[in-house]
């Protein structure tokens, strides 16, 4: 029982280093930016794992209902700032790829790599 | 027991739609993954109880990114080179710090333990004082907009900076009309009758639910930021199936450029009231003679500042990646 | 209302709000001038604040009328007012000595928005500065980096976009990872806000998570401070960036991520992790030393000027963070010292480099061949800020290398060899620098035309104005000092 309730914060490790390890090792700048979404998506399942409380609801008080159990608010509050953050991130890194492109004629991080040294 | 075995699946689902994303070679097929992996993720989180997050999770993560995911293969190579680098090095890192992360896993509290330190202290506070303090049923949206209204606001200036960021890059504002989203895309849409019918019924929901979400956010789970998303969704919908740049011509960019600004300066300027009323920055309880009250007005009014932006942004981010050749 | 007690929040309000009011502007003459307006305003809060705080201490300020920890404060020590000092000095610096190169970088169109992204990066690093909430950090931070990606991606160059989109994703691994650490110590302690969590994690001491915690927190920052061997995003970065982009990011964006990390390994962990100096020092020092040395090499061998300096950046991050490394009250003294002068050193040589760029048009070395005796007045900035920089007697730079080497000598045998690691490196410093004085005043222009071409009158004696607080401070070095040590007494205070 112990065991699986630590399912989730394994996940996120793994999740967190497939993200990691397609960064380093994929070359498309495009797939960098997918990774980059796991790996900032990796965190928001941390954090809200976090807030889950046994036997509880969604954090909204109903009207005439009293004693009940709500989950943790705030760190479903800092994963929707961070939400936000992640699709900020991504909007602007593919903008920058968009121009790569025009410049350079790929998104291969290795040939744009070639290019400057060349130049 | 069953949520937490459904958990455990879905979870695994999310590896494996990872693991794929991944692998794929065709980015077209990795993009659709990525928002199935997005909507997996929405699932876990609604399992877990974060209703507000689920909500966002879908909007944002499978509708916006996968969008603009599009709009970016559109101007892009549609697959990657084969070949990649890495040291043995960067594996072995790798793996240790998974190993480490697993390891430390075991001294922390447990899915569901409500006496782990996060669920006393603050956020107790947060559960006690909400109805009386602020008196809204959802408490997520008033911590968001009130007690940490502050972080809020900065991101609110994230995504304007990321409009900012994608203007200033693809030179939008004056570029051409919002017609070439995805060429593949539209007439594939645009050519078949029932996806055409199916968005022309939908769509005017979407765009009910967004007002819905902008307004009710203070009773169920929802708010200005994922009412933006989803009325973005909307319209880029719409301007899908109609294959013409009817729906942003109804909004010129310079529109648009305002919204962005003008949502932000309301927000600030929500902030720059409280300090003129005898309160602190962002102190919205003495915005009226009832600091109840007060607070009322200041989330409906810094909930329309985040819709607005958010509204301006997408859109203007998107007009910018389609005016793009 | 007295708008004196509402200073923190109107230092970071100030340019935040700005920003849409510029992006609106249609003209980039306007849209410069509204930023250099803004800027030089956050200026002088900063200097308001600082006189709050050698008068005796800012309050704590709650945000939204919501006491700590609930809601989130603001607070204020002598670090804080240091920083806040540099980043919109920085700012303001760039803004006054770049119009000429931003007119020439930024086509009018374009303008309002760069200006406007330039005010939320100043917002975003004010908004660090002044922060006493950990998740509130994350998001200036990140407020911070896009508007700072916009900036550099401004370049004319098309690498500037290569090396952008390497510090994206970067900045973006290192910005999360701080947040995973702060998630996992909000998980053993439920708190964001700094003091309470310094206060609780004694509950929680020697926890699993509160070390990977300490982890993630400290490679995080070291990600985004660029402290060697992560520092592969700084030198494209900085080379490739606008001209006066550089004078801005080159003094402040790094130090800010320091900053923090000074924050978190001292407000937070250290008293509280058993041992935490010790690993925090056996971590941060070896790199500190090999980052001083081999980046100083490397810088030698830099063909392009702005590289060579940016080269130098990373050498100057690893005393900063050797200082700060010892874990002594004396170490982090020099550390506070060193940010600041090493910031008014590389501000004034950036700004004399974009000098020599609008006349020239070249950061080649050997196309600057010359060009001493051709813009004999900026160069002589170009040296006094160059002196400071190697840490001469009688400049800023002299004070800090000397409380550094202070602070070093009382390491229990590790004195010396530390010591003669100061002295190489510094001796690597008077290397790469005189190899671009040696061009530039006995170098052969390309063309060989030795005609005077100086920059304008107003851009000259703000050059001269920066290389004169260069000496300034090197001979009344108090208010500094001052700083410092209000900002070591909480970084060490009640801990100890």
């Amino acid at each position: 029982m112990k065991l699986l309730g630590l399912f989730n914060y394994w996940v996120f490790a793994v999740l967190l280093m497939i993200g990691l390890y397609a960064l380093i090792s994929k070359q498309n700048l495009v797939k960098k930016i997918m990774a980059l979404a796991i790996f900032q998506s990796a965190v928001f399942l941390f954090f809200i794992t976090m807030s889950r409380v046994d036997g509880g609801t969604a954090p909204i008080i109903q009207a005439g209902v009293s004693g009940q159990i709500f989950s943790n608010p705030l760190p479903q509050v800092l994963i929707l700032t961070a939400i936000v953050v992640g699709i900020s991130t991504t909007a602007l890194g593919l903008a920058i790829v968009v121009r790569l492109y025009e410049e350079y004629g790929t998104v291969e991080d290795n040939e744009i790599l070639a290019m400057d040294r060349e130049s | 027991m069953t949520t937490l075995l459904i958990g455990i699946f879905l979870l695994s689902l999310l590896v494996i739609t990872a693991v794929a994303i991944v692998r794929s070679e065709d980015l077209f097929s990795a993009v659709m993954l990525s928002g199935i992996f997005s909507l997996l993720m929405a699932l876990n989180f609604f399992l877990l109880d974060a209703a507000d997050v689920a909500l966002t999770e879908a909007a944002v993560g499978a509708g916006v990114a996968t969008v603009l995911l599009l709009a970016g293969l559109k101007l892009t190579p549609p697959t990657e080179a084969r070949g990649r680098s890495l040291r043995k090095l960067s594996v072995a890192v790798i793996a240790a710090t998974t190993l480490l992360m697993i390891y430390a896993s075991f001294g922390q509290p447990t899915l569901g333990d409500p006496n782990a330190p996060a669920q006393q202290h603050v956020a107790q506070w947060y559960i006690e004082k909400t109805p009386e303090l602020i008196d809204i049923p959802n408490i997520v949206t008033a911590v968001l907009s009130s007690f940490r209204g502050y972080d809020t606001l900065g991101e609110v200036f994230v995504v304007l900076t990321a409009g900012i960021g994608v203007m200033f890059l693809l030179g939008g504002g004056r570029g051409k009309p919002f017609s070439r989203l995805d060429s593949r895309v539209e007439e594939g849409l645009s050519g078949h009758l029932i996806p055409k019918v199916m968005a022309r019924l939908l769509i005017p929901f979407i765009l009910l639910f967004a007002l819905f979400i902008q307004f009710h956010g203070e009773y169920s789970p929802g708010g200005g930021f994922q009412a933006g998303a989803i009325f973005v969704a909307g319209i880029i919908l719409y301007s899908l199936v109609r294959g013409e740049g009817l729906a942003l011509s109804v909004i010129p960019p310079r529109v648009l450029l305002w919204m962005s600004a003008g949502g932000a300066l309301l927000y600030g300027s929500v902030g720059l009231a409280g300090i003129l009323m005898g309160g602190q920055f962002l102190e919205y309880s003495v915005l009226a003679d009832n600091p109840v009250t007060g607070q009322h007005i200041g989330i409906i009014v810094i909930e329309l500042g985040v819709g607005l932006t958010v509204t301006g942004v997408l859109l203007s981010i998107f007009h910018a990646f389609a005016a793009r050749d | 209302m007295n708008l004196a007690d509402h200073l923190p929040a109107l230092q970071v309000a100030l340019p935040l709000l700005t920003a849409p009011l510029v992006i609106l502007l249609r003209n980039g003459f306007l849209a410069w001038l509204a930023a250099l307006v803004a800027s030089l305003a956050s200026f002088g809060l900063a200097i308001l604040l600082t006189q709050a705080v050698l008068a005796g201490g800012v309050p704590e300020y709650a945000v939204g009328g919501w006491q700590p920890p609930f809601g989130i404060s603001l607070n204020i020590d002598g670090l804080s007012a240091l920083m806040l000092l540099l980043v919109t000095g920085a700012s303001s610096l760039g803004l006054a000595g770049g119009r000429l190169s931003l007119r020439r970088d930024i086509d009018n169109r374009r303008a309002p928005m760069f200006y406007g992204a330039w005010l939320i990066a100043l917002a975003g690093l004010c908004g660090i500065a002044v922060a006493g909430d950990a998740f509130n950090v994350f998001v200036f931070m990140e407020i911070s980096s896009l508007a700072t990606y916009i900036l550099i991606a401004a370049g004319r160059d098309r690498r500037a976009l290569s090396a952008v989109f390497k510090y994206l994703i970067i900045g973006t691994i290192g910005a999360t990872f701080y947040l995973i650490g702060v998630g996992f110590i909000y998980m053993m302690t439920g708190t964001l806000n700094f003091e309470d969590m310094a206060l609780r994690l004694g509950e929680v001491i020697e926890t699993r998570p509160v070390i990977i915690a300490a982890g993630f927190i400290t490679i995080g920052l070291a990600l985004k401070a660029a402290i060697f061997p992560l520092h592969i995003w700084l030198p494209r970065a900085y080379t490739y960036a606008p001209n006066a982009v550089t004078v801005f990011i080159a003094a402040c964006s790094t130090k800010v991520s320091i900053y923090v990390l000074l924050r978190f390994n001292y407000g937070v962990f250290h008293g509280n992790l058993l041992g935490h100096s010790d690993l925090f020092s056996v971590f941060i020092v070896p790199l500190a030393l090999s980052g001083i040395l081999l980046a100083s090499a490397i810088a030698i061998y830099q063909g392009n000027i702005k590289k060579l300096l940016a080269f130098s950046s990373v050498a100057q991050i690893g005393y900063i963070a050797l200082a700060a490394g010892l874990a002594t009250q004396a170490g982090l003294m020099a550390a506070q010292l060193h940010m600041f002068n090493h910031a008014l050193a590389k501000g004034t040589l950036f700004l004399c480099v974009s000098a020599f760029v609008l006349t020239s048009r070249s950061t080649r070395i050997s196309n600057l061949a010359g060009i001493g005796r051709r813009m004999p007045w900026t160069m002589g900035a170009f040296v006094i800020a160059g002196l400071s920089l190697i840490g001469v007697p009688g400049t800023a730079g002299f004070v800090s290398k000397w409380y550094l080497v202070v602070a070093v000598m009382s390491v229990p045998g590790w004195g010396i060899p530390l010591v003669i690691a100061i002295v190489i490196s510094s001796l690597l410093a008077v290397v790469y620098l005189w190899k671009f004085v040696e061009t530039a005043y006995y170098g052969t222009p390309p063309d060989g035309d030795v005609s005077a071409m100086e920059v304008p009158l107003p851009l000259r004696a703000l050059i001269w104005f920066a290389a004169l607080a260069n000496i300034y401070f090197g001979l009344a070095p108090q208010l500094p000092i001052a700083l410092a040590e209000s900002g070591t007494g909480t970084l060490l205070g009640g801990l100890l």
